[in-house]
């Protein structure tokens, strides 16, 4: 289906089966978008964005949520924006999943893709508005039926009123009468509903997934099984570009149940009528593989080569932001505070390993997937197997954890390659060893800042120089780096000092590839950089014998940010000395600039057992800036999520390659948080605006410079290496 | 062939012995509310009963349930009406939901000896079933919840 054949498509289905509206029109927030040369943002000023709601005869008002769910609860607060605008009583709403189509495009991504905690913000205006212009049509339909004029009439939650006549009808028996009209009426932005009128958008309803999650019954991609399905599994080779050269397929299709051996562009599935059989054969299989596209990378080496990379100055690298002269504001500085920061791979750990479904017939493909990345599965599944992307149904399941890790789509491409081989559906899952060792991992990262300050201890440069691996080419493909003139818009996120009054700033990436296969993860660059930003200003505040909250506030910009980071102060109780515990502060933005960011501050409570060198969080307060939050419980369990994302990223995550292979191989020897790590977190939303801003990824990055600054303000000592790792914690004591 | 009990059901399955527990549950008898998660007992997502006490199903060869009453989660009695799974809803402790049954299940051995719990009984008890999205304080507040029979 070509985008330009939606936009003209209209639908009529009146009678018995009710009233179904699909919308069109233009994205309507085009003003917005006109920012920097926007990455993940290219412009607002989108292909048609349609959405789709059915009302029936007996007033059930079905809605489609136009992306997958995977813990964020955007399957609920989706259809609830639109539902707000339509008027509908919500009890009545039913959930649907949307098809994979371009009517149901993100306007920012132009594709169904959930990332960057982006769902909410970018669907915000075209579901208000499809939900007002449903609302239009049912008020047009009793207009003309009562031979009252439309001014006349309202709604009350699922009924058109005429306060007039008093005559009042539910929205169940117009659809029986309605029509949709040739032409859908206009919306525009200032015929929405005032926020202060919102009845369900900033109040808590139901999530719509839970209960079915409480009893076991939603399906996740790994859980689907048809009739005739075959089941696999994928060893992937240890690097990019390493494909197979020789394996023991032929003697493990000896055994009983396996029924097929097939070599991949980059990997061998083992394929078979059951799964233990399958898993059994995976144990025995035996690869030889060819060298990858990087050297037998060994990670521990590389964080040293990639520090002296960030040091040397005279190794250039890509300038991935500059505001004034910061090089020359630093050389004619009358001192300059230097430090470095360095942090490890991670990998996503989503509870759900790899898995997805897929059938091949003469009708089409069809998929089971959890993906964030549906549009592009359709894609790339259509190019495997050769048919129009019509003819590709993607079934959008709920995914056990995406993090990031579901935006690469390397397990749909294989199923559908396996698919094809064997002719049968198949399921293919990953091993939780092999989801590990195809780890997609956030990029280690070294960091070398450089920091000018005048005869007064005001600042006046900024330099940060960061070497670490890419995404963007892995994720997106070559060009994709190259059409941003090479700028690496997911590593180098939040690097700058935006929020802080520095009158000159410099970023500059030094790239280091290596073959190590890489993804976005929760919060991207914003985790590794937030931590070597908020790890200075700490060290200017302590330089300058000022205290770390006071001294944010005076360098702090705008309004905004100086309230979260006061709310933050009177939660924590900052100015009361704790026995045994010190306490640490982050700031840290998520969002695009030109979308609107969102902001926190958090403060982490840490006890530091000196003798092992353990540190242990005992509570965070965070504070958190979302602008208008859809569904304000639900976004502080995602804020809540980031932050102990935070701390089990900053305590324990770490992910080590060595001659070229992940090291790691279970949840035995690459360590999450667990119940008994986890501190008490408490966080307050601060309302500002009438945008919903991302929450998804908020706070992760306040988690790491928190810690470190707390176990500094404890000893004197900075914890520059993340994980903080019991090793590191003493050698940091020791130094 | 191995014989077992399954949710109060008498079933009979053609898996070797050896087969984990997990995979006769999911595969052969299509209870896939009990999850995959590591295979090595190291994250108690497929967390059943056996004989009422907590089992990693993915570590538990099928031979060694045979005989044996297996709960799963759609097996906990009460269904959507359980004390713990009305908590879970109520204080929405799932976020992604892989992990949630296995928790349940977890927490649910938990409430039948300790009817009262402490944050730190608890945070100690569950400490075997991981979250990746971090719902362990959602998880107490839900225990407690249920404790309190609200």
């Amino acid at each position: 289906m070509s985008r330009t054949s939606t936009l003209g498509r209209r639908g009529v289905l009146a009678g018995a089966t009710g009233l179904a509206l699909a919308f069109a029109f233009r994205g309507p927030e085009s003003a917005e978008a006109a920012g920097p040369a926007a990455l993940d943002a290219p412009s607002l000023n989108a292909p048609a964005l349609n959405a789709y709601v059915r009302i029936g005869p007996d007033g059930t008002i079905t809605i489609q949520a136009p992306v997958p769910e995977m813990g964020q609860g955007s399957d609920t607060s989706l259809p609830l924006i639109l539902a707000e605008e339509l008027d509908a009583d919500w009890s009545r709403v039913r959930i649907a999943t949307a098809p994979v189509r371009p009517a149901f495009d993100s306007p920012i991504f132009r594709s169904q893709f959930v990332v960057a905690s982006l769902s909410v913000r970018g669907y915000w205006m075209p579901l208000r508005i499809a939900g007002a212009q449903a609302r239009r049509v049912l008020l047009e339909a009793v207009a003309a039926r009562w031979g009252v004029p439309v001014a006349e009439l309202t709604t009350e939650p699922s009924v058109v009123v005429h306060a007039a006549s008093g005559r009042r009808i539910s929205y169940g028996e117009v659809a029986a009468f309605a029509t949709v009209p040739a032409t859908l009426p206009e919306i525009t932005p200032a015929a929405l509903k005032p926020v202060s009128a919102f009845r369900l958008i900033g109040r808590d309803v139901p999530r719509h997934d839970v209960p079915a999650k409480a009893l076991g019954q939603t399906v996740f991609a790994i859980d689907v099984r048809l009739p005739g399905m075959l089941h696999a599994t994928v060893a992937r080779s240890p690097g990019l570009g390493a494909r197979p050269v020789s394996h023991n397929g032929a003697e493990l299709l000896r055994r009983p149940g396996i029924t097929h051996v097939i070599p991949l562009d980059q990997g061998v599935a083992i394929v078979g009528e059951r799964i233990e059989a399958v898993l059994a054969a995976r144990r025995a299989l035996r690869v030889q593989w060819s060298p990858g596209e990087g050297p037998a990378h060994e990670s521990d080496a590389a964080l040293a080569s990639y520090l002296t990379d960030a040091r040397d100055t005279s190794r250039s690298g890509v300038t991935a932001g500059r505001a004034g002269e910061a090089a020359q504001a630093i050389a004619a500085a009358a001192r300059v505070h230097t430090a470095e920061f360095a942090t490890d791979y991670v990998y996503h750990a989503q509870m759900e390993p790899l898995a997805c479904v897929a059938s091949i017939t003469a009708e089409g493909v069809e998929i089971w997937d959890g993906t964030q990345w549906p549009s592009q599965v359709r894609d790339e599944a259509a190019r495997i197997a050769g048919v129009p992307a019509e003819r590709v149904k993607v079934n959008m399941l709920t995914m056990g954890g995406g993090f990031g890790r579901r935006a690469a789509i390397d397990t749909s491409i294989e199923t559908v390659h396996i698919a094809k081989a064997v002719g049968r559906p198949v399921k293919v899952m990953a091993t939780r060893e092999d989801d590990i060792a195809n780890a997609h991992a956030r990029p280690m990262t070294a960091h070398r800042i450089d920091v000018g300050l005048d005869a007064e201890g005001r600042i006046t440069g900024w330099r940060h120089r960061l070497a670490a691996d890419l995404v963007v080419p892995i994720l997106y493909g070559r060009g994709r780096l190259d059409a941003q003139r090479g700028v690496h818009h997911i590593v180098t996120c939040h690097a700058n000092v935006a929020q802080y009054d520095v009158p000159a700033t410099l970023t500059e990436h030094v790239y280091r590839e290596h073959g190590v296969r890489t993804a976005p993860w929760r919060g991207i660059g914003a985790g590794p950089n937030a931590f070597a930003v908020e790890a200075v200003i700490d060290d200017l505040a302590r330089q300058a014998r000022t205290d770390p909250l006071a001294y944010r506030m005076a360098l702090l910009r705008d309004a905004r940010a100086k309230a979260v980071l006061q709310a933050v102060g009177e939660m924590a109780d900052w100015g009361r000395r704790r026995e045994g515990t010190s306490l640490g502060i982050g700031f840290a933005r998520l969002g695009l600039p030109q979308l609107g960011e969102s902001l926190s501050a958090t403060v982490a409570e840490v006890a530091l057992d000196r003798a092992h060198g353990r540190i242990r969080v005992l509570r965070l307060w965070c504070a958190a800036d979302i602008g208008l939050a859809v569904q304000p419980r639900n976004a502080m369990r995602q804020i809540e999520g980031s932050l102990l994302w935070g701390v089990s990223s900053a305590l324990t995550e770490r992910l080590t390659f060595r001659d070229g292979a992940v090291q790691q191989s279970n949840f035995t020897d690459y360590e999450v948080l667990r119940a008994s790590d986890t501190p008490e977190v408490h966080v307050r939303l601060i309302r500002s605006g009438e945008m919903p801003l991302p929450a998804g990824e908020l706070g992760l990055g306040t988690v790491a410079p928190a810690i470190s600054n707390a176990v500094l303000a404890a000893t004197g000592r900075r914890l520059n290496i993340m994980p903080f790792t019991p090793e590191r914690v003493r050698a940091a004591l020791a130094a | 062939m191995i014989s077992l009990t399954v949710n109060d059901r008498p079933v009979t399955v053609a898996a070797e012995p050896d087969t984990p527990l997990l995979w006769v549950l999911r595969e052969h008898l299509g209870l896939t509310g009990t999850k995959y998660g590591c295979g090595v007992a190291a994250c108690g997502a497929c967390t059943v009963h056996l004989d009422g006490a907590a089992v990693r199903a993915c570590a538990l060869p099928a031979s060694e349930a045979a005989g044996r009453a297996v709960t799963t989660i759609e097996g906990l009695p009460g269904g959507a009406q359980n004390p713990l799974v009305r908590a879970w809803v109520a204080v929405e402790a799932p976020q992604c939901g892989y992990c949630q049954t296995g928790q349940i299940m977890q927490a649910a051995t938990l409430l039948a000896r300790t009817p009262q719990p402490s944050r730190a009984e608890i945070l100690a008890h569950m400490d075997g079933n991981l979250c990746r999205c971090a719902s362990y304080n959602q998880i107490v507040e839900a225990i407690q919840q249920a404790a309190r029979g609200a």
